[in-house]
Parts: C-alpha cells; sequence; structure tokens
C-alpha cells in the first residue's frame, strides 16, 4: 500500500460491534471453550467404546426433564437475540427485558438440571459414566451460571443507559457467549440423551 | 536389505550396540526383533545420510567461493533460491514414500499371527517391582505359577498376556520383541520367539515408581525338550525337609512369611509377593536386583529397603537364628 | 489525519507522557502493561526456569555418570527429572517464546501495543504463579514425581498420594489460562493491530510462528487443562475417569494427554524456527528464500499435529490400522520440515553469511541440530521401529535435540540478535563465540551419545543402572558433554550481564535489518512508533536496495499520529486497510489483583479451602466487572 492512495476519510474512534477487539476476543475464547466440550464428548464416546461396564448406567437417561430444559434453553437464546436486536434500534428497554427474560429461563434451566441431578440413581462417582456424566453436565451448568453474571452485567449497565444504538459492543459480546452456551448444550444434550437411543 | 545395513553398519550404529549390551536391541535372538532392528537400521542408515548430507551442505553453503562482495553489506535480492527447496522437498518425498513401504511391510510382518491356538501362553502379571508368571494350560492341574524368570521352548512362537497389578509397566525383551505396555484394566498381548538357546534379558520400560530402575527379567531359551522337563519339574512341589536345620525354617518361613508367598511344599499360601516354590531355579533375587546366593539371600531378607529401597516387601523382624533357618530352607528349593 | 515525520517530532514529549508507566520504579513494575516490559519479564523468568531445569539435570547426570552411584534416593531422582521435565517444557521452552512474541510482535507489525495489553500483564502474572505452584511443593519436601505427562494409574492417589501431583495439576491449570489468554492476544493483535499495509504475505516468519502456535494452544490447551481436572476429581473425590475399576480408562489420560502434547511440541518450536527465518536473512543479507512456501509449511506442520498424537503410544497395544494410520501421518511431517531447511539452506547459499557473527553462528548451528531432532523422530515414527526405541533414551536424545536444538539455539541466537534492541547494547562478540562454541560442541557430545546407550537398551526414567549392560562408558561421556554444555550457556548469561551494564553502544538498526522493529530507536521509546507507517513491502528498510517496484513504505517519512491519549490503528483482517483508532487502556493493578484472586480461587477450590475459594472468587468477579466496564468516554467520534 502507497501512503498516498490511503483514504483520507475520518476512521471511527473506539469500539463498535465486530470493530471491537472484544468481539474477535470472545470469539476466540468461544473456540477453545469449545474445544473444552468437545474433549468432554470424546472423553463420553471413548470410554463408552471400550468400558465393559452397562452402559449408560441405569438405563436410558428420561427425557421428561432434558427436553423442556433444552427448550428452555433455546428459548432464552431467542429472546435474548430479540433483545440485542432492541439496542440496535437503540431501544435499551427492549435489550433490558430480553436480558431479564433470559436470566430468568436460564435460572429456570438451571433449577431443572439440579432437580435431575438430585434424582438420578447414582451419585457422581459411582462409576465412569457417572463420574462423566456429572462432570460434563455440571461444566455445563458452570457456564450458564457465568453466562448469567455476563448477561447480569450487562443488565446492569443497560440500566445505567450505557448502551445507544451506535456503541453497545458489550452487548454484542456477551451474546455470543450465550448463544455458545444454548449450541453447546445441543451437543451435550445429544450425547448424553440421544446417542443411546441410537445404538 | 543386505546394503542397507551396510550402510548402518559404516555409520557404527550396530557395533556400538552389540558387544557387551544384553540389552541392546541389535542382538537379535527372534525372527521378529529382526525384523524391527531392520527397520531401525534402514531409518537410522537414511537418517545418517540425510544429517550428512544436510550438514555438507551447510558447510558449503556458509564457505563456498563468492563472488567478490561489492555490496558492502547492503541486502541483495537474488531469485535463485527456489529450485533448492522443489529439489529439497521432492527427494525427500521420494525417500520418504520409500521408507513409508518398508514401514507399513514391516508392521504387517510383525503383527500378531492369525492362529494362535495351541499356542503356549504365559499370563504375565507386572508389579510393582516384579513380574508374576502363570504358566496356562487347559488343563487346570497343569497351571503352574513363578516368577522374573520366564521360560520357552525354542523355536516356537510364546504367546504372552499382559495385565498390571497395580499401574502401567512396559514388557520388553530387546533380543526378541519389541515393547508392549502393560496397563491396568487391558490384557495385552505380544509374543516372543527365541531361534537359538540363551538366557536373555528384559526390563521395565514405562516408569513405575521409586524401582522402576530395578524391574528386570529374564527369558530363558531351553531346547524344547529341556523345557519339558523344566516345566513338569515345576509342577510337583518343593521337596520337604531333610533335616532339623530347615524343617525349622520351614516352620519359620510359614509363620513369617506366609501372609506373602505361597510355597507349595509348606503351608504358605499368600498371594502378594512371588510364588517361591521352586526360588532356587532362579538365577537372581528381587527382579534382577542380586545374584541367588545364599549370602544375598540372607541380606535380601534381613533388610529389603536396603537392597530395593520403595520395595513392597516389609522388613520382618528375625533373630540372626530365625533368618539362618528361613536361607536354609528357601536354599533346598530347588 | 497522515502527518509528516517533522510534524511527529514535535509530539515526541506528548506520545512519552501518554505512554509512559507512572508510578514509579516499583509501583509501575506492578502496572505496566508495555509489552516490552512483559515481553522481558517473560524472558527473564523463563531463562531463571532454564536455570532451575538445568540445576536439576545437573545433579542427575552426576547420578548417572556411573552405575550404581548413591547421589540421589529413587524418591529424589523421579522429583529431579519430573520437575526438570514440567520446568524445561512448561516454564521454560513455551514463556520464553511468549518473551520473544511479546516484546517483537508490535514491533514487527507497526503498532503501539498488544490487542489487550492488560490481558497481556495478567497472562504474565499466571504464568509466574503456574510456575511457582509447581516449585512450591519442591520446597515442601515432595514435588511431582510421576514424569512430565504424569500417566495414570500412578498419578491416582493410591498409588502416588500426597499435594505433589496436585500442585502440579494446578500448575497447568493456571499455566493453562495464562498460554490461553496470550494466544487469544496473539490472534486478535494479528487480526486486527497490523499497520495499514502489513497484509497477511508481509508479516515475518516469527508472526507466522507464533500464530501458528497460538491457535494450536487456543484447541490443545482445554485438552491438558481438562485431563488435569478429571485427575484431580479422581484424586480428591474418587471419580472412575481414569480408574479402571470403576469402568474408566487409564489409556483415557494418554489420549488427552498427547492430543494436547503434540501440538504443543509444535508450539514450542515453530516460534523459535521463526527467529531463526527472520534471523538468518539479516546475517545472509537477503530475504528469506521462499517466504510463502515456509510460512504455509508453518502453518501445515501445526494442522498436522493435531493428527499424530498416537505416535505417542504405538506400545499400548492399539489395533494395526490405526498405527499404520498415525504412523504414515507423522512421517507427513517430513515435507514441511523439510521446506523449512532447505529455505534456510538456500538462504546462506544464495546469500552472504557474515560468519563471524554470533547470532549467525547459533541459527547455522540450529539448522543442523533441527535436521538431527527432525530424523531421530521420523525414526521413530516407523511403528516397529518404535517398538524398539520408544521409552528409552533414544527418546531422550531425540526430544532433547528438539527442545535444546530447536528451541534453545534459537533463543539463544534471537537473544543475540535483539538484545541491541532491547538494550541499545551490544552483546560480547568474543565471549559470544565461546559460549556458540561451548554449547555446540558440549551439546552434542552430550546428547548425540543418547541415541547410542538408547539403542543399547537403556530405558528412561531409571535412577541408576547395573554394571553388567554396558551403559557405564556413554553415560560418563554423556555428562560430560552437558557439563560442558552447561558452561557454555553460563558464559552466555554471563554476557548478557555485562553486556548489560558495559556492552558498546547498539544505533537503532545494528544489523542493518529489514523489518520494522530497526527503525525505531534502541531501546524502542514506549510508544514504539512516533507514526504508525504504511508498509508497503515485506522488508519496508530494504526497498531501496531490493529495488522492488514503485511503492515505497512510509517508516520514518509519514504516518498515524494518534496522539489523542493511548491509541493505535486498527485495520482489516486480510489487506490491513486503516479501520478503527483503537483507545487502548492506560497502566492498572487490576491484572494482578485478578491473577492473584484467580489463583486463590483456584488453589482453594484444588485443596478445598473453601474460604480461600469464596474470598478468591468474590475478588475475581469484581476485577472481572471493574476491569470490563464499559467507558463512557469512548464515544463514537470520527477523527
Amino acid at each position: 500500500m502507497d501512503a498516498s492512495v490511503l483514504p483520507e476519510n475520518p476512521l471511527p474512534v473506539g469500539s463498535k460491534s465486530h470493530h471491537a477487539s472484544g468481539w474477535w476476543g470472545m470469539l476466540t475464547v468461544v473456540a477453545t471453550e469449545a474445544s473444552v466440550f468437545a474433549y468432554l464428548l470424546f472423553t463420553y464416546y471413548y470410554v463408552a467404546a471400550h468400558t465393559s461396564n452397562p452402559w449408560p448406567t441405569g438405563g436410558l437417561p428420561k427425557l421428561s426433564l432434558a427436553l423442556p430444559g433444552t427448550i428452555i434453553l433455546v428459548l432464552g437464546s431467542v429472546v435474548m437475540s430479540w433483545g440485542e436486536h432492541g439496542i440496535r434500534r437503540g431501544s435499551t428497554g427492549r435489550l433490558i427485558t430480553g436480558l431479564a427474560v433470559s436470566i430468568g429461563l436460564a435460572l429456570l434451566f438451571l433449577g431443572i438440571q439440579f432437580w435431575e441431578w438430585f434424582h438420578k440413581p447414582f451419585n457422581f462417582n459411582y462409576d465412569a459414566y457417572s463420574s462423566i456424566y456429572y462432570v460434563t453436565t455440571g461444566f455445563h451448568m458452570a457456564h450458564v451460571a457465568v453466562g448469567v453474571l455476563m448477561l447480569a452485567a450487562v443488565l446492569l449497565w443497560a440500566a445505567l443507559g450505557m448502551f445507544d444504538a451506535r456503541r453497545h459492543a458489550a452487548v454484542s459480546i456477551a451474546v455470543i457467549y450465550w448463544h455458545f452456551v444454548t449450541v453447546v448444550w445441543l451437543f451435550v444434550f445429544f450425547t448424553f440423551y440421544i446417542s443411546p437411543r441410537l445404538s | 536389505m543386505r546394503a542397507v545395513s551396510l550402510v548402518a553398519l559404516l555409520a557404527g550404529i550396530s557395533p556400538l550396540a552389540q558387544a557387551g549390551n544384553p540389552l541392546g536391541i541389535f542382538n537379535n535372538a527372534g525372527q521378529d526383533a529382526q525384523e524391527l532392528s531392520r527397520l531401525v537400521a534402514l531409518f537410522g542408515g537414511v537418517s545418517i545420510a540425510v544429517i550428512v548430507l544436510i550438514a555438507l551442505l551447510l558447510i558449503s553453503a556458509i564457505w563456498h567461493r563468492r563472488t567478490a562482495d561489492t555490496t558492502g553489506g547492503r541486502p541483495q535480492r537474488d531469485e535463485g533460491g527456489m529450485p533448492w527447496i522443489y529439489w529439497g522437498v521432492g527427494l525427500s518425498a521420494v525417500v520418504l514414500i520409500i521408507c513409508m513401504l518398508f514401514n507399513l511391510k514391516t508392521i504387517a510382518a510383525t503383527s500378531t499371527p492369525a492362529d494362535d491356538d495351541g499356542a503356549l501362553t504365559v499370563h504375565v502379571t507386572a508389579h510393582q517391582w516384579w513380574w508374576e508368571l502363570t504358566y496356562q494350560d487347559p488343563d487346570s492341574h497343569k497351571v503352574f505359577l513363578s516368577a522374573n524368570e520366564i521360560h520357552i521352548p525354542v523355536g516356537r512362537k510364546v504367546k504372552i498376556l499382559l495385565d498390571s497389578a497395580d499401574v502401567i509397566h512396559s514388557f520388553w525383551v530387546p533380543s526378541l520383541a519389541g515393547k508392549m505396555d502393560v496397563i491396568p484394566g487391558q490384557t495385552n498381548v505380544t509374543w516372543v520367539q527365541a531361534d537359538e538357546p540363551g538366557v536373555y534379558r528384559g526390563e521395565c520400560a514405562v516408569f513405575c515408581g521409586a524401582e522402576h530402575a530395578r524391574m528386570e527379567f529374564r527369558v530363558v531359551a531351553q531346547d524344547p525338550k529341556d523345557f519339558a522337563a523344566w516345566r513338569s519339574h515345576q509342577l510337583e512341589d518343593a521337596p520337604q525337609p531333610q533335616d532339623a536345620a530347615t524343617l525349622r525354617g520351614r516352620l519359620v518361613f510359614e509363620s513369617r512369611c506366609a501372609a506373602c508367598h505361597t510355597l507349595r511344599g509348606s503351608s504358605a499360601a499368600g498371594m502378594a509377593g512371588p510364588d517361591l516354590t521352586h526360588l532356587m531355579d532362579r538365577s537372581t533375587l528381587a527382579a534382577g536386583v542380586l545374584p541367588n546366593d545364599a549370602g544375598h539371600l540372607a541380606e535380601w531378607i534381613r533388610d529389603p529397603q536396603k537392597q530395593k529401597p520403595g520395595t513392597e516387601m516389609p522388613q520382618v523382624p528375625l533373630s540372626e537364628t530365625d533368618l539362618a533357618a528361613i536361607v536354609a530352607y528357601l536354599r533346598t528349593t530347588h | 489525519m497522515l502527518v509528516t515525520v517533522d510534524e511527529a517530532e514535535r509530539h515526541e514529549r506528548e506520545l512519552e507522557d501518554i505512554w509512559e508507566t507512572k508510578g514509579g520504579p516499583f509501583f509501575g513494575w506492578f502496572i505496566s502493561v508495555d509489552h516490552k516490559s512483559i515481553g522481558k519479564r517473560y524472558l527473564i523468568t523463563s531463562i531463571i526456569f532454564l536455570i532451575l531445569g538445568g540445576l536439576e539435570a545437573a545433579v542427575m547426570r552426576w547420578q548417572l555418570a556411573q552405575p550404581d552411584m548413591h547421589v540421589l534416593t529413587p524418591e529424589a531422582y523421579a522429583q529431579l527429572f519430573t520437575m526438570h521435565g514440567v520446568t524445561m517444557i512448561f516454564l521454560y521452552a513455551f514463556p520464553v517464546l511468549s518473551g520473544f512474541s511479546n516484546y517483537l510482535w508490535p514491533l514487527l507489525l507497526g503498532s503501539r501495543d498488544m490487542a489487550f495489553p492488560r490481558l497481556n500483564a495478567f497472562s504474565y502474572w499466571m504464568f509466574l504463579l503456574a510456575g511457582i505452584a509447581m516449585y512450591v511443593s519442591f520446597i515442601a519436601g515432595r514435588a511431582p514425581d510421576n514424569g512430565w505427562f504424569n500417566y495414570v494409574p500412578y498419578a491416582n492417589g493410591t498409588f502416588d498420594p500426597g499435594v505433589n501431583i496436585d500442585a502440579y495439576a494446578l500448575g497447568m491449570i493456571l499455566l493453562g489460562i495464562s498460554t490461553t489468554v496470550g494466544g487469544i492476544n496473539f490472534i486478535v493483535t494479528l487480526i486486527r493491530l497490523r499497520a495499514p499495509g502489513m497484509s497477511l504475505n508481509r508479516v515475518p516468519i516469527i508472526i507466522w510462528g507464533t500464530l501458528t502456535a497460538s491457535l494450536g494452544n487456543l484447541f490443545a490447551v482445554p485438552s491438558v487443562t481438562l485431563a488435569f481436572v478429571l485427575l484431580w476429581f479422581d484424586r480428591t473425590y474418587h471419580t472412575h475417569f481414569f480408574d479402571s475399576t470403576g469402568g474408566g480408562q487409564p489409556l483415557l489420560w494418554q489420549h488427552l494427554f498427547w492430543m494436547f502434547g503434540h501440538p504443543w511440541v509444535y508450539s514450542i518450536v515453530l516460534p523459535a524456527m521463526g527467529i531463526v527465518s527472520d534471523g538468518l536473512p539479516v546475517f545472509c543479507r537477503r530475504p528469506l528464500v521462499g517466504y510463502s512456501v515456509v510460512a504455509l509449511a508453518t502453518v501445515s506442520t501445526m494442522v498436522l499435529g493435531f493428527g499424530v498424537w498416537v505416535h505417542h503410544m504405538f506400545a499400548t497395544g492399539l489395533p494395526v490400522t490405526s498405527l499404520s494410520f498415525f504412523s504414515s501421518a507423522s512421517m507427513v511431517i517430513v515435507l514441511p520440515s523439510a521446506v523449512a531447511v532447505f529455505a534456510w539452506l538456500a538462504t546462506i547459499w544464495t546469500g552472504r553469511p557474515q560468519k563471524h557473527v554470533t547470532a549467525f553462528l547459533f541459527f547455522a548451528g540450529f539448522v543442523i541440530l533441527f535436521v538431527i531432532g527432525g530424523v531421530s523422530g521420523f525414526m521413530t515414527a516407523a511403528v516397529p521401529a518404535d517398538w524398539q526405541l520408544t521409552h528409552t533414551y533414544f527418546v531422550v536424545a531425540h526430544l532433547h535435540y528438539v527442545i535444546i536444538g530447536i528451541n534453545v539455539f534459537a533463543v539463544v541466537g534471537g537473544v543475540y540478535m535483539w538484545f541491541p534492541k532491547m538494550t541499545g547494547r551490544f552483546m560480547n562478540e568474543t565471549l559470544g563465540k565461546w559460549s556458540f562454541w561451548l554449547m555446540f560442541i558440549g551439546f552434542n557430545i552430550g546428547f548425540f551419545p543418547m541415541h547410542i546407550v538408547g539403542l543399547q537398551g537403556m530405558p528412561r526414567r531409571i535412577y541408576t543402572y547395573p554394571a553388567d549392560v554396558g551403559w557405564g562408558t556413554m553415560n560418563l561421556i554423556i555428562t560430560y558433554g552437558a557439563y560442558l554444555f552447561a558452561m557454555g550457556v553460563l558464559l552466555f548469561l554471563i554476557n548478557v550481564v555485562i553486556s548489560r551494564i558495559g556492552g558498546k553502544a547498539a544505533g537503532s538498526n545494528p544489523w542493518g535489518g529489514g523489518t520494522l522493529e530497526w527503525s525505531v530507536s534502541s531501546p524502542p521509546p514506549p510508544y514504539n512508533f512516533k507514526l504508525i507507517p504504511i508498509v508497503a513491502r515485506r522488508h519496508p528498510l530494504w526497498e531501496e536496495e531490493l529495488g522492488e517496484g514503485q511503492d515505497r513504505s512510509s517508516t520514518n517519512a509519514k504516518g498515524f499520529l494518534l496522539n489523542h491519549g493511548r491509541e493505535t490503528l486498527g485495520t482489516t483482517m486480510l489487506d490491513a486497510e486503516p479501520d478503527v483508532i483503537l483507545k487502548m487502556p492506560g497502566d492498572s493493578l487490576t491484572p494482578l489483583i485478578l491473577a492473584l484472586a484467580l489463583s486463590a480461587f483456584t488453589v482453594g477450590l484444588l485443596f478445598k479451602l473453601w474460604i480461600v475459594f469464596g474470598i478468591g472468587g468474590g475478588i475475581s468477579l469484581l476485577a472481572c466487572v471493574f476491569w470490563l466496564w464499559p467507558e463512557r468516554s469512548l464515544s463514537q467520534v470520527e477523527r
């Protein structure tokens, strides 16, 4: 590039959606976090393929709680998108609603998960399957909890009026993480609840 | 293949690894081991050729004659470099493909033989830090235990089943076969074959705790006739004590050692330590740590931790007379 | 908005004031986010770990010099070889390259700092705390003693009780965080912070090396972190991930460890290869031969590196098809390696090598060590050969040719090359040549015979050996060679110290290099560049000499001043066109606080100190919110 051909028009200052370094940073965080889950699921399939124990322990896991939980989590993601689109049009109210509903749904999801945890016929150190089940779902729940904290921080900042149609990088960044938490759950859900039904 | 071995020989790999190295990988005494070391020699020969070639190229690249420098140290573009990469990578690829084919061929030649019915099978259970041996037989009366010294008949592939009682070990008799790791919860299989009678040394190759360094074993390859005799002798109990001293030794042994050791011919039937029924048929004590003679046997029993720090064998408090009696008794276990 | 250099001169004081770390030498040290300070800290800290690891090795070599020696107990030996491996691989080899990359990246790319300066500081603090965590157990009398790859079930509480393995797990988790955020920083810096015109095909090879390592780590580090977390669960809460009695799989550990381990090996050599690929051209007075294929080879080595982990497990009883596949895949790595080797050879051959310069000696010596380390890897990639070679000193020889030959030689050469840039002083060349020849000869005497003693059947990790196996002679030679090598390293360190104090003054471009870091003063000012230059070529400082086309970079002529607070230029991903003016954060204590709190949180979790866990977690949370608090002042003006 030659200096003489540089555009002389002014440049924006500061961060703005995908202009923000943080936006790229969050994508890389998602990549590395996704790898953690990939290795966890590898652990599941590896042990499933090599163990001589019955698999899964305690028979096929019931869908009666996990399926509604999945729907709730996906719903939370959809509502969050709706809220994010709101702030792009300058509606802080819509953003706040989206955040609050998402947080509520996430807490509901966590409640369902805990309920399922405490009603399993085995505990976390019963055998390899139980260990993998509790640690994988627990790890995902920790991610949901971190997501809730993130959304709560964004909610606080939104309530303080820090975002508008031009400036909402923090929202976009938190939303990426939130969608990731939902998508990765679909893989976990498939692995623990669907894949044993296929074999 | 001969030419390749010659390269390796010239390059100095083989002679360096032969004489005086009972655990060297080029002392092949079996077919499989020979295949392995041929491949090592082939790859080693190619590797050494590559190192020498690149070293020569590097030296001449630095010192080759150049036209007088009129640049005054200013950087210069010279477009002439790319053929180096084309030729270098191209030739590397050709050598690589040839080597890969030899590799795949050797993998095929040395992997488990298809028919293993009726093969002599020895079940090896690795312990921290010794080897428990179970000679298997369809007739359960012909199954017997031993430790640290595997007798095999020459000229026959012997199947080795590998299990671990504790941590990961690796079973390695360099003269007869490559390594096979011994992993808890999975039974690995390896094969050994000796074409010449002899004693071949083996060792544990994966770090398994404090005394990993001293977890040796031996493979004793015998003429099939000798092997059959040895085997039927192993099925017998240890001889009965013939005098008062050894009789007393057996009593002490039964009261102080039986919690861990089995010795058929006495009432001792412990399972934690090696079976001692025919202890005197073995050439070493404590998995290759000490020669098997009366003096070392007494030292070993007196203070195992001193001879092999960390060993699972405890120091059993014994009076000198009790110790002497046990040694006297054990010395009869032929 | 583009200003000329004359105008920029008038703003020099102003820029200095904006970018300088305030708070005095003491407090300033804790709050600085300057990539140059952080880079130097990384270098110094990792070299301290190199010294520690070297001392551990020295004691081990004494113990092994002759058969049946009693310098060390078996347990002490186990702790030493474990800590030696852990130290060299995790606390020296990668962090030292992070040091170079942190120091050099913004200077090479034409930026004022990394994309996330505070994250950079945080990454360093986490690395330091990880190192301390691993060494504390040493002081407490029981260090990790199961080898750096820490196989289960030996690593389980039944066989190895105590805090040692937990301390290792703690260190690895903290180090994993450090490496990951460091990698994120490099990736985003590359995407966003290149000077205008520095398109992807113009970045130096060390950038490709570090970028590839960072991307690799992003996907590989989670595997080992997870493995250590699962191990901790097994040890502390008696879960059954690796425990065969509960249906778990001991081999799962090996898979998880090596899925990380092999890419990690590439992440500790690729940036080092980058140092050589960028260094040789300077001392051969010509651009690197085959820039594009070398960059491509760098990336493809890492890609292949994710598909070869099983070659660490050839003797574990895997099926033949799997062995054949992983064996062939491992061998294919010969090809990108050959690209690099012949590119270096061609660069030397067609250039005018400066044979008298120490840095050149290290880089040229590196080439042959690279080949030796490479072909021994090629030998062990052949499954049947590996059945004999694995777990022996042959592998020990191989990995030392890789880590010393490919990492240490490149690093020391890199220090000789960039020391003048970092300090404004040359290193002593006479001492330099002595240090090179001592290191080069000592290394080969010390480590080449390890191949032979491996072929003679000597397994790794044995604390002693009997006389009748015939390994005594070779081991004595190895010990002498290793001590000679250590003397060379010592001489290098002495050279660093005396040159720092009294070295000959070096100007901004002492070697006549062609890349951007040589366009600024030595040492560089806190703001790096008065003007963010516009880059037209791969070697902006060699444009006249190489005479390629009409376009010229604008170093020291014209560029972006950006003097409204800490700012740097954000450019587009592929072509590096100016896109946005990025506001950069000021110095801050938050990274240190977060690092301490997060470590306390992890220590609390691992050792069940729930109060520490709670306080650490709470402070971490507050620190994050404070760190990320949106600044209203950054309103969207355009300029």
